[in-house]
């Protein structure tokens, strides 16, 4: 019973009693809900790497929203939105018009937009700030944030379940779906899975920071496709370890006194060093290789 | 003539060389019609331009059917194989034109993709991940969902690619079957015999169309001949085309007269690559 007690009290008390630890879990969770699905359909797109970019691209957008708000969620979250929305849209229309690929002209978009964004908050505000806004402070989201977040996690499920077959053939098998359903078709998919990658940044750019946003988004993911076969089963395995990796973040953030966000992030990367040695698809069931069966 | 898809005058460069070079004609409804060519000949071009997936230069193609109707058998490089997909909704996307992001699919429908399966012969590989498949196994799943298409236009590229000799032996007996049903089937194929014993119709295609109608006429050493001796690499100090819209038209227009099926169509060009390979 003692030993009980005093895993409940390790475990689940830190979350009784602060208020800030459980509006911080609940903002993990919902940022696993909507991002580490988000994150396994870029994977298969081959676009792992277009998160991080994205994640950086949204930073001209939340300088702008500070410049003229301060330091207000409402006001860095269209800012960054409206940033990202607009680098995706500015990389589609010249890879549609010019013969680079998308993730070349994004790749030479993003990096000017960041360092726009850099170079805006450094003339408008102190370093504080800018670290701020990189790194985030989970522990420091209010109600307003929790609604944000949750709405946005909200809408990335109900996106994802609501488009989920066009999404996967947009990803599976794009040429087959233009023939189909002429060129806007498939375009319309893209553009709302895009739009929901956005979304997802920017609302986690204010609990882990815009460079740790996309961490919780991909480690689940990538280790994630190590475990399974099938699509909705590696959606439902990111957004356990996503969980796991949040509470577990948490927890060790709460008692080593370090900053949550990267925490949170290592975990997911220790999770994600665990499925790479253990999955079926990993190290160690190679190494432990049973014999071949009859032809 | 009742035509599924026509060209008007087609010409598709790429940095300003044509692929495709002032085609002209058309895939009469109904027919089976092979493209056949030299590499680079533009085969694979004309159909993604059939398909609006490239844009043309010059010219246009006219599609009388609902863009939803023609089906199309990329070159299997472009799908991701190990996209973690059950065979089985692999061959459902089949639906997808009828059915759309929305539309349910029922037990008659999945009994429907059980049929295709075997008659592709993977019978009992429904259950199976795409990613177990070969490449030649994972070719014949994209001939099953083609098969639930019910599509008035196929349009094939390679599709015998890394095909056993049993297996091409089966999916021609489909084309067949197709054929018979009245649908517009063009395949871009390499097998000579495989073109003389079950096409009807040939396009012979080197960036131009070397000849374009009954297969006996069309595969005849001459013109093949002609098609072998399209120089690959581009002249990068081509001088610009002036071939005017309305003179190939015309052309095309007095071999209609001549010619019961299609457009057996001799290009007036001086520069174009058939005709500078032949003289080198």
């Amino acid at each position: 019973m003692s030993l009980l007690s005093s895993l409940h009290q390790f475990a689940i008390e830190p979350f009784q009693e602060f208020s800030f630890m459980r509006r911080a879990l609940v903002a993990a969770f919902a940022l696993a809900l909507g991002s580490a699905p988000l994150g396994v359909l870029l994977t298969l797109r081959r676009m792992s790497l277009f998160g991080e970019a994205l994640s950086h691209a949204v930073l001209p957008g939340v300088a702008v929203g500070f410049i003229f708000f301060g330091l207000s969620l409402p006001a860095l979250s269209v800012g960054g939105f409206v940033a990202g929305v607009l680098v995706v849209a500015i990389a589609g229309w010249i890879s549609r018009h010019t013969e680079l690929k998308e993730d070349a002209s994004l790749a030479a978009i993003y990096v000017v937009a960041l360092a726009l964004g850099v170079i805006l908050i450094s003339r408008h505000g102190t370093q504080l700030d800018l670290l701020h806004i990189l790194f985030g402070n989970v522990l420091g989201v209010d109600s307003e944030g929790l609604v944000l977040i949750g709405g946005v996690a909200s809408i990335s499920v109900l996106g994802i379940a609501a488009l989920y077959r066009g999404l996967l053939l947009e990803s599976f098998d794009p040429s087959y779906m233009a023939v189909g359903g002429g060129r806007s078709g498939g375009a319309i998919y893209q553009q709302v899975f895009l739009m929901l990658v956005v979304m997802n940044l920017v609302a986690s750019f204010q609990t882990l920071g815009t460079l740790m946003a996309v961490g919780l988004m991909m480690l689940p993911a990538v280790s994630a496709r190590l475990w399974h076969d099938t699509l909705p089963a590696q959606l439902c395995n990111s957004v356990l370890q996503a969980a796991l990796a949040g509470y577990a973040g948490l927890l060790i953030s709460y008692y080593a006194s370090v900053p949550s966000g990267p925490v949170i992030i290592v975990c997911a990367g220790v999770l994600y060093a665990a499925s790479l040695l253990l999955a079926p698809r990993g190290w160690l069931p190679r190494l432990l290789r049973r014999p071949h069966l009859q032809a | 003539m009742n035509a599924a898809i026509s060209l008007e005058n087609l010409t598709v460069s790429y940095r300003r060389h044509p692929a495709l070079h002032h085609v002209n004609g058309a895939f009469e409804r109904g027919s089976l019609t092979a493209i056949v060519g030299p590499n680079g000949a533009g085969k694979s071009t004309l159909l993604k331009s059939m398909l609006g997936l490239v844009r043309c230069n010059d010219g246009r193609v006219i599609t009388h059917v609902q863009a939803h109707r023609i089906a199309y058998l990329p070159q299997q490089a472009e799908i991701d194989r190990s996209f973690p997909i059950s065979v089985l909704d692999c061959v459902l996307l089949g639906y997808w034109q009828a059915k759309g992001n929305w539309g349910g699919i029922d037990a008659a429908m999945s009994a429907r993709a059980r049929q295709a399966l075997a008659a592709v012969g993977l019978d009992g590989f429904a259950g199976r991940p795409l990613s177990s498949l070969s490449v030649g196994q994972f070719q014949r799943v994209l001939f099953a969902r083609i098969l639930l298409q019910d599509a008035e236009v196929i349009l094939l590229d390679e599709p015998f690619n890394a095909i056993d000799a049993r297996t091409t032996g089966d999916l021609l007996r489909i084309i067949s079957a197709w054929h018979a049903e009245r649908r517009t089937v063009i395949a871009v194929l390499h097998d000579h015999d495989q073109v003389r014993r079950a096409f009807p119709q040939t396009l012979l295609l080197a960036r131009n169309v070397v000849a374009w109608g009954d297969t006996d006429e069309v595969m005849c050493e001459a013109n093949l001949q002609r098609a072998r001796a399209m120089a690959e690499a581009v002249d990068e100090h081509a001088d610009v085309c002036e071939v005017s819209e309305a003179e190939v038209l015309a052309l095309s227009h007095e071999h209609e007269h001549e010619h019961a099926h299609g457009h057996a169509h001799v290009h007036p060009h001086t520069h174009a690559a058939p005709a500078k390979g032949a003289a080198q």
